[in-house]
């Protein structure tokens, strides 16, 4: 694998350049508030590789908070009445630039639900598809961090087409993949390191894993049954101080429900795809007003069992979470998942 | 106030080993700097779980509603009046509430503290009136009352409206401060100004729902954001859409507002909501004399009737 | 692939009202584009979501036949904000079609067996498409004995109501048609809930005898006990299960009951299955 090095003072014209193959999707730190969110690169802006973490990861990039997927006019006088179109879409190449490991692998997770052997949703997979991924090691973890206890970890290259590694004044590039190469050559940024720096990559990442203090283990979590730990009396306590406000659901890389609904303006409408979360009361709720998990212990249960348990046992590949830590951050009323994932393993 | 909770476990062991209550509702420590976590305990060998500091924010009275038990609950100024507005609703009975009454002299709002702090806070360390923050090799004194929540800052309702056991002496009320000085800020905006400065407030806006669903005031079965015949309210982040939302949610809560400041703590993008329900709250004042969660004996202006209600269309 | 949100375009070739409180309407749907109809193949017991542009989707059992060619039939009753929208709409009307999704009844296991099917009210949509298909000449002589206990509150509200009257005649299935009550004097079948007329008329479950058991929760709770005591084991008795559902392909995360989607792993488990999973439907 070729490990190419970049030096920072080139990295902004690098992503100039690539602008005009890409479009480019990075970091940006609102001043104000110094919190960090995904947003498209436009009129020079660099993405801030030095940010910590984004607030709300870039799951946005393929699955927006709200997406036109069909489009409809009601106007009985048009030959298309009531007949629904596919809207124009932009998939043109997009590089997701200064995504951290854990979040590539979060994008891993989501497929395994949008791209299913019978089943293909194309504006997910379409908007997969176009991104190259050029990640940025977390060389300094932050104590909310365990993604070494899932499928994932600082330096973990999955998901990945490029890893770059924060090396003082430059930046070593491992190119995991062609897209990856392709990228970086539309950068011009494509000189190679020298050879100690394949170990000095190796050596940062050691430092790094050995950082990570926070663990969660789900080993006996797939030992036992559903219903053993559905009908464990350990949710009442862990659900009681959870509000259902959803702020989890959204922060969160790997959570995926959504909604479907119809806005119809005048006699054009569009059919949207939105952002949902099983934490909202409504979520299940029948028409007849028979609601399946109507307390907020159902749904609390829930979340976490379908991250840790039912995902756990349907793909038997780790479970749904990749440890960035952004729940534990942004519940305002602390719910910690690495408590839970704990009492679920030793029920 | 470092010193209540041990009258505060006190209380509450008391109180559940002689069954005046099923359940008492407060907070145990957290896995976070700066967090805690609200809780129950119905053991009474369990109240030493029990915690409380400046991380307390959270505006316990949301926890009640359709509670059927008998309930001790850790209020402090502001969570009373909540209580006083959910008994008045009828949310929950007098008789089913006993109420250990904390007086407060603020709350610590961890994004200032972030914002003061270089890299992550790993540990929080709380005296009287300051804390000791730590981060990476690092660590600062702050001065709790530079770092309180923006509602405590304002607050003239420090010590418990209704209770039935105080967990300490009461403190002294805050003087001469003016209340509303945030809100006449954006009033003497012009208009341009003003459109500007609520559009750009509500841009982070995801419609999380986190400010209605930690308000104890907003306990409708269904949100008029969820009703679907007819549909008020679309699903996307349509600006139009998000403005409804705040606009009639404060209106919703005018008059039982007690700036208890959950809402904005809640907001995962940091949106000062309070921009919303302070206005109303400076309104209902000035319009009818009206301060939220008084009294259990006056219901709220917007639910009653005065011969001499000042609005026209009534005459 | 087919992009999966997309419906099929279809016309409302014919509305028929199906029960005396006119809470229920037969919908006849023709496919507008040639070559949907192939597309659109599918197996008694699956479901499809109709689309109806500018109020929402729902998903409604398909009460026609795989063996009915040239169209397709839905009975829906009218309970929310799509669904009263429907049932104003015309003939002629164009809307949706999206499917057909979710698994089916187990056709090749119930090869060469006795087939009991147990009905209630209008849960009977799917329970009717299987009957048709079983009955059609290709297809009887794959099943052993075919008994049928269907039931609903009165005459009026029992759904296709000459078709049950066509099989009672008929020699090669047992028909147990029963009303909660009437007072038509010229009533002919049985009066009484379904739980109990099972008791009386089903067959003894055994290896080669299957259930399948469709109805409202109520009937289902009181229906279980009985079967049990005729003798059916939890791996024999197949039923059919609702929920709310909006893509209705197993991705929005809405329907699942533990790690099974009840539009994509379901809407047919049997009862040892769902013995091993929340009840959250």
């Amino acid at each position: 694998m070729k490990v190419l090095q970049i030096n920072k003072k080139d990295w902004a014209e690098g992503l100039e350049k690539a602008k005009t193959a890409y479009r480019l999707f990075g970091p940006v730190t609102d001043k104000k508030t110094n919190f960090s969110e995904f947003k498209e690169l436009i009129d020079g802006t660099a993405p801030d590789m030095e940010a910590s973490d984004t607030r709300l990861s870039p799951k946005a990039i393929a699955f927006p908070p709200s997406e036109v997927i069909l489009e409809y006019t009601t106007d009985e006088a048009k030959d298309d009445a009531n007949l629904m179109n596919i809207p124009e879409k932009d998939y043109s190449p997009r590089a997701v630039v200064g995504i951290r490991p854990y979040d590539a692998a979060a994008f891993l997770i989501l497929k395994k639900n949008f791209d299913t052997p019978e089943y293909r949703d194309p504006y997910w997979c379409d908007a997969y598809e176009a991104c190259t991924f050029i990640g940025l090691a977390v060389t300094k973890p932050d104590a909310l961090d365990f993604s070494t206890s899932t499928k994932s970890g600082p330096f973990d290259e999955s998901g990945l087409d490029v890893l770059l590694v924060d090396d003082g004044d430059n930046y070593l590039a491992k190119v995991i993949s062609d897209k990856g190469a392709a990228f970086l050559d539309a950068a011009g940024v494509n000189g190679a390191a020298d050879d100690s720096a394949f170990s000095r990559v190796e050596e940062l990442k050691k430092a790094a894993e050995e950082d990570i203090k926070s663990t969660v283990s789900f080993d006996n979590i797939g030992k036992q049954s559903i219903l053993d730990l559905y009908e464990s009396d350990m949710w009442e306590d862990i659900a009681f101080a959870c509000i259902n406000c959803g702020t989890c659901t959204y922060v969160c890389p790997t959570c995926w429900c959504f909604d479907i609904q119809d806005e119809t303006s005048g006699q054009a409408g569009q059919r949207l795809k939105c952002w949902d979360s099983c934490m909202y009361p409504l979520f299940t709720v029948h028409t007849t007003g028979h609601n399946p998990r109507d307390t907020k212990v159902h749904r609390v249960r829930q979340r976490f069992m379908h991250k840790l348990k039912y995902f756990l046992d349907k793909y038997e590949d780790g479970i749904m979470c990749v440890g960035c830590g952004r729940c534990i951050r942004h519940c305002p009323v602390n719910i910690d998942i690495r408590k839970v994932c704990d009492k679920m393993n030793n029920n | 106030m470092l010193g209540y909770i041990d009258k505060i476990q006190e209380i509450s062991e008391r109180l559940l080993k002689d069954g005046s209550v099923d359940m008492i509702i407060g907070f145990r420590k957290g896995t976070v700097p700066l967090m805690n976590e609200p809780c129950f305990i119905k053991d009474p060998a369990d109240v030493k779980t029990l915690v409380w500091d400046s991380n307390c924010g959270i505006n316990l009275a949301n926890y009640l509603t359709g509670r059927k038990e008998k309930v001790g609950i850790i209020a402090k100024g502001c969570d009373t009046r909540n209580i006083v507005t959910h008994i008045i609703e009828k949310n929950i009975d007098r008789d089913q509430l006993t109420v250990i009454g904390v007086p407060c002299k603020g709350m610590v709002d961890r994004h200032k503290v972030a914002s003061l702090v270089d890299g992550e806070i790993t540990d929080v360390v709380e005296s009287e009136d300051a804390i000791l923050v730590k981060s990476g090799n690092s660590q600062i004194e702050l001065k709790k009352s530079d770092v309180l929540q923006q509602n405590c800052s304002v607050c003239v309702h420090r010590n418990p409206v209704i209770c039935d056991e105080m967990a300490a002496d009461a403190v002294d009320e805050q003087t001469g401060i003016d209340r509303f000085a945030e809100v006449s800020k954006v009033e003497s905006m012009d208009t341009d100004e003003k459109w500007q400065y609520f559009e750009d407030l509500l841009a982070p806006c995801i419609r999380c729902y986190a400010c209605r669903n930690a308000c104890p005031l907003c306990y409708c079965p269904t949100c008029f954001v969820d009703e679907n015949r007819p549909q008020w309210v679309g699903k996307t982040l349509d600006p139009t859409d998000t403005r409804t939302f705040h606009f009639l949610r404060a209106y919703h809560c005018a008059g039982r507002c007690t700036d208890c400041g959950a809402c904005v703590r809640a907001c995962p993008m940091n949106i000062d909501v309070r921009a919303f329900t302070k206005k109303l709250e400076k309104d209902v004042f000035e319009l009818y004399g009206w301060e939220a969660g008084l009294s259990l004996d006056e219901r709220p202006p917007l639910d009653t009737f005065k011969p001499d209600d000042p609005e026209e269309f009534v005459k | 692939m087919q992009n999966p949100y997309l419906p099929y375009p279809v016309r409302i070739d014919e509305i028929e009202v199906a029960t005396e409180d006119k809470s229920l309407k037969t919908f006849k749907f023709v496919f507008l584009n040639e070559g949907d109809e192939d597309k659109f193949a599918y197996k008694a017991g699956q479901f499809a979501e109709l689309s109806i542009p500018g109020k929402g989707e729902i998903p409604i059992g398909i009460a026609s036949s795989p063996v009915e060619k040239g169209f397709t039939k839905f009975t829906v009753n009218r309970a929310g904000l799509v669904t009263t929208h429907l049932h104003n709409m015309k003939v002629g009307d164009v809307m949706g079609l999206r499917g057909p999704l979710g698994n089916w009844y187990p056709w090749e296991l119930l090869e060469g067996k006795n087939v009991l099917i147990v009905g209630g009210g209008f849960a009977f949509t799917t329970l009717r498409s299987s009957i048709v298909y079983m009955l059609d000449p290709e297809n009887r002589s794959k099943f052993g004995n075919i008994d049928v206990v269907y039931g609903a509150r009165s005459p009026g509200m029992l759904l296709y109501k000459d078709e049950l009257v066509a099989w009672e005649k008929r020699d090669d299935i047992n028909m147990h048609i029963t009303v909660d009550g009437t007072d038509d004097p010229d009533w002919k079948y049985n009066v009484g809930f379904v739980p109990p007329v099972t008791e009386e008329k089903a067959p003894q479950g055994d290896n080669d005898t299957y259930a399948i058991v469709c109805g409202p929760p109520v009937m289902i709770k009181f229906t279980l006990p009985v079967l049990e005591k005729l003798g059916y084991s939890h791996d024999h008795i197949i039923m059919s299960l609702e929920n709310r559902m909006k893509c209705g392909f197993g991705m929005c995360g809405r329907c699942n009951i533990g790690k099974e989607f009840v539009c994509k792993d379901g809407p047919v488990f049997t009862l040892e299955e769902l013995n091993r999973t929340p009840k959250e439907y």
